[in-house]
């Protein structure tokens, strides 16, 4: 039945693994505030480039991490790809063409579904009118198959895995518990019987044990509609769990993308590396730590952005490389490093990836603070002044 | 090892409009001294009101019931007086969300000072030399003590919060999600500076957070909480890698290990959702859940059974469940 639902719409056609969204060279910039003298002076607020550059293809039918820290453009990302961010360059294209510029029939089929399921949802519709709107909007009142209203609802919850649906149809969103609403976020974004569902922090508002069914369900879909998925997350595990391949983002760019597997256990990318280092677990903190607060889109560093923070740059590696004055002055966008996993890095470039590999393990032991030994309260222990920022 | 902090028997109760919402249903705890003790469990669990108790913090009209002792006095029923010298210099805590626990328009440097100087360790002018180096301690420069709030990032404000739960000297610091409004790279710099300060200064520690992951990281030990009561317990890398309690098992897979191909793709959950403490299952409160449940399940409340070396389990799976034979921290 969902087959043919899909072969009904246009883009159902496309095969696995086609681009279905590709983004070129995006660009989103924030103007900064400034105080009302200052502004009626002129001065304008300092520039935030909050998405710089980013280059990324979708493909059909797969689940795609873009991870990276806050203040990364990871979400800004994701929202101009929903048409809900102004961008101030590059395209976007869907199954290959340019977004026209009545963006509703695109937006049918990409759907958004937000972090918190609380504050999505108001607080004031049933569930029913919630799921409802979607298909208001966009002035549908029969499925392909002439199905009406209260059946498409009825499908889009049951297939969130709110059964039987008509119980939940004229219930308040404060009646349900947080994976319920997460779930009718999900339906809400079935309903429109979407291509792409584009998913920020889906879980991160959830308690650790709802988390798995939410993904369950997610996964589950994707089989069961055909669906792509986009996850946004800063949890490098959650991407492990779920996602065929991880796009890392640093200060507005991807530096790293791949699959799965090789980017997290092989990355290419010195912060993709510096990323896993912090991952908590058990002795994790006795690994490097990049210092510093997350860096500033206001001042994106010349050269390759990351160097500043770089340990390939900070411990000489760089200079015995021969590539210092470029990791300083060059910037650079991805480069297929090895098949299907792009990096853009100079020592990357430079060595290929198994030279790559081993130099920024060495990097990697050269920067690692020194151990704290688990029960290690006997008072023979000591140590100097507990520094907070080692090497990185 | 003595105990800094032991917990027997406590129960608390919430007075609602709504009736009494009994958050805590007998929980038996205990601190070495130096030791960490990691508390986790998700929202509504009671991990958070256990601290409260610790620190005498929870609504007036909260019903308590059973003895927390800190080095070796019943904090429950201390006189106000007594209260407040035990309170800090006892037993100090950091905070959720360090953003709102300052005060933004006092200078941190201040902030600090003020416990030291209340409870007459030291006057003006020390206090400002101590604040400095516990500043120091923390990571952050001296002069950052003439920095307001708003001046200073998040990572930053919570070394704040740690500075302040140091400032005079307490047997005990509670933790209560520490790191949870920071950003990755920010919490382990956290967690590590956490960690350092706990190793050198000797501290005795309670580590609160839903996020296991972490507690495995930081804590020597774990107990872990599920509606009011604790279901596990025992050394903190044991239990987060062979999880004796189903609840543990499910909370532990919310926190994969990158590269175990056993999550790859398969994301596990429980189905339902944490109990409402007005309405907690009858028998093991974690049955409607469980995915190896049985018919006893329903029926029987399981006390805490010796699951292992120096481990607690409550599950009727667990050997000792069938002649009875509970264990006691």
């Amino acid at each position: 039945m969902n087959a043919t639902d899909a072969a009904a719409t246009p883009g159902g056609g496309l095969p696995k693994g086609a681009p279905i969204l590709e983004v070129e060279d995006l660009h989103v910039t924030f103007q900064g505030r400034v105080g009302l003298i200052a502004g009626l002076r002129g001065q304008k607020g300092t520039l935030s480039r909050a998405v710089d550059g980013v280059n990324l293809q979708v493909r059909k039918g797969e689940v795609l991490a873009i991870a990276g820290e806050s203040g990364c453009g990871k979400t800004t990302t994701a929202r101009a790809i929903m048409g809900l961010q102004a961008v101030d360059g590059g395209t976007i294209k869907y199954e290959g063409k340019p977004l026209p510029r009545n963006l509703k029939p695109y937006l049918r089929k990409v759907q958004m579904v937000f972090q918190d399921p609380t504050d999505t949802l108001n607080p004031r519709q049933t569930i029913y009118e919630i799921i409802a709107e979607g298909l208001r909007i966009h002035g549908i009142d029969r499925g392909p198959n002439g199905e009406p209203e209260e059946q498409l609802v009825a499908r889009a919850l049951s297939h969130a895995g709110l059964r039987p649906p008509d119980r939940f149809f004229l219930r308040y969103p404060h009646e349900l518990s947080g994976g319920q609403r997460q779930r009718v976020v999900i339906a809400g974004a079935l309903v429109l019987d979407p291509e792409i569902i584009v998913a920020d922090e889906p879980v991160s508002n959830l308690d650790a044990s709802v988390r798995g069914e939410i993904l369950q369900l997610l996964m589950k879909l994707r089989e069961e509609l055909d669906l792509t998925i986009v996850i946004v997350t800063h949890d490098l595990g959650l991407a492990w769990t779920v996602a065929d391949r991880v796009a890392v983002m640093y200060l507005g760019r991807i530096v790293e993308i791949g699959p799965t597997e090789e980017v997290l256990l092989r990355p290419l990318h010195p912060y993709t590396r510096a990323l896993l280092d912090v991952v908590p677990e058990a002795g994790g903190l006795d690994r490097p730590i990049l210092t510093g607060e997350p860096p500033d889109p206001t001042r994106v560093p010349p050269g390759c952005r990351f160097h500043p923070r770089c340990p390939v740059v900070v411990t000489g590696k760089a200079a015995g490389l021969g590539i210092e004055a470029a990791c300083k002055g060059e910037d650079l966008g991805l480069e297929e490093i090895k098949p299907g996993q792009f990096a853009a890095c100079h020592a990357s470039r430079q060595l290929g990836a198994e030279a790559a590999l081993a130099a920024l393990a060495e990097v990697e032991a050269a920067v690692a603070p020194e151990p704290i030994s688990q029960g290690s309260w006997s008072s023979d222990d000591q140590q100097g002044d507990p520094d907070t920022s080692p090497e990185g | 090892m003595t105990d800094v902090l032991r917990v027997e028997d406590l129960f608390i109760t919430y007075q609602t409009s709504a009736g009494g919402v009994p958050a805590v249903r007998g929980v038996d705890l205990a601190v070495k001294k130096g030791e960490v003790l990691g508390l986790a469990g998700e929202s509504g669990c009671g991990k958070s009101t256990i601290a409260g108790a610790i620190l005498r913090l929870l609504p007036a009209t909260t019903e308590v019931k059973g003895t927390i002792t800190l080095d070796g006095e019943n904090i429950l029923g201390m006189k106000p007086g007594r209260l407040r010298a035990v309170r800090w210099t006892g037993a100090s805590i950091i905070f959720q969300g360090a953003m709102h626990a300052l005060n933004p328009v006092q200078r941190v440097g201040d902030q600090i000072a003020e416990a030291i100087v209340v409870h007459q360790q030291a006057g003006e002018k020390e206090a400002q030399i101590r604040v400095g180096s516990l500043l120091e301690q923390v990571g952050l420069p001296t002069r950052r003590m003439q920095d307001y709030p708003h001046e200073l990032s998040g990572g930053q404000k919570q070394r704040v919060m740690i500075a302040m739960a140091l400032a005079c000297s307490p047997s005990l610091v509670i933790a209560d999600e520490p790191t949870t409004a920071l950003d990755v790279m920010v919490q382990a710099q956290v967690l590590r500076l956490m960690k350092e300060l706990q190793r050198d200064l000797g501290l005795s520690m309670i580590f609160i957070t839903h996020d296991l992951s972490v507690l495995v990281e930081t804590s020597d030990r774990l107990a872990i909480m599920y509606a009011g009561k604790i279901v596990e317990e025992g050394p903190a890398e044991a239990v987060f890698h062979e999880p004796k309690h189903p609840y543990t098992s499910a909370l532990a897979a919310a926190f994969p290990e990158i590269g175990d191909m056993r999550f790859r793709g398969n994301p596990t959950g429980l189905g339902g959702d944490p109990p409402d403490p007005q309405e907690i299952p009858s028998g093991c409160p974690f049955h409607p859940r469980c995915p190896v449940a049985f018919a006893d399940c329903e029926r029987t409340v399981p006390g805490l059974y010796s699951a292992g070396e120096d481990r607690r389990a409550a599950c009727l799976l667990m050997e000792d469940a069938k002649s009875g034979v509970e264990t006691r921290g």
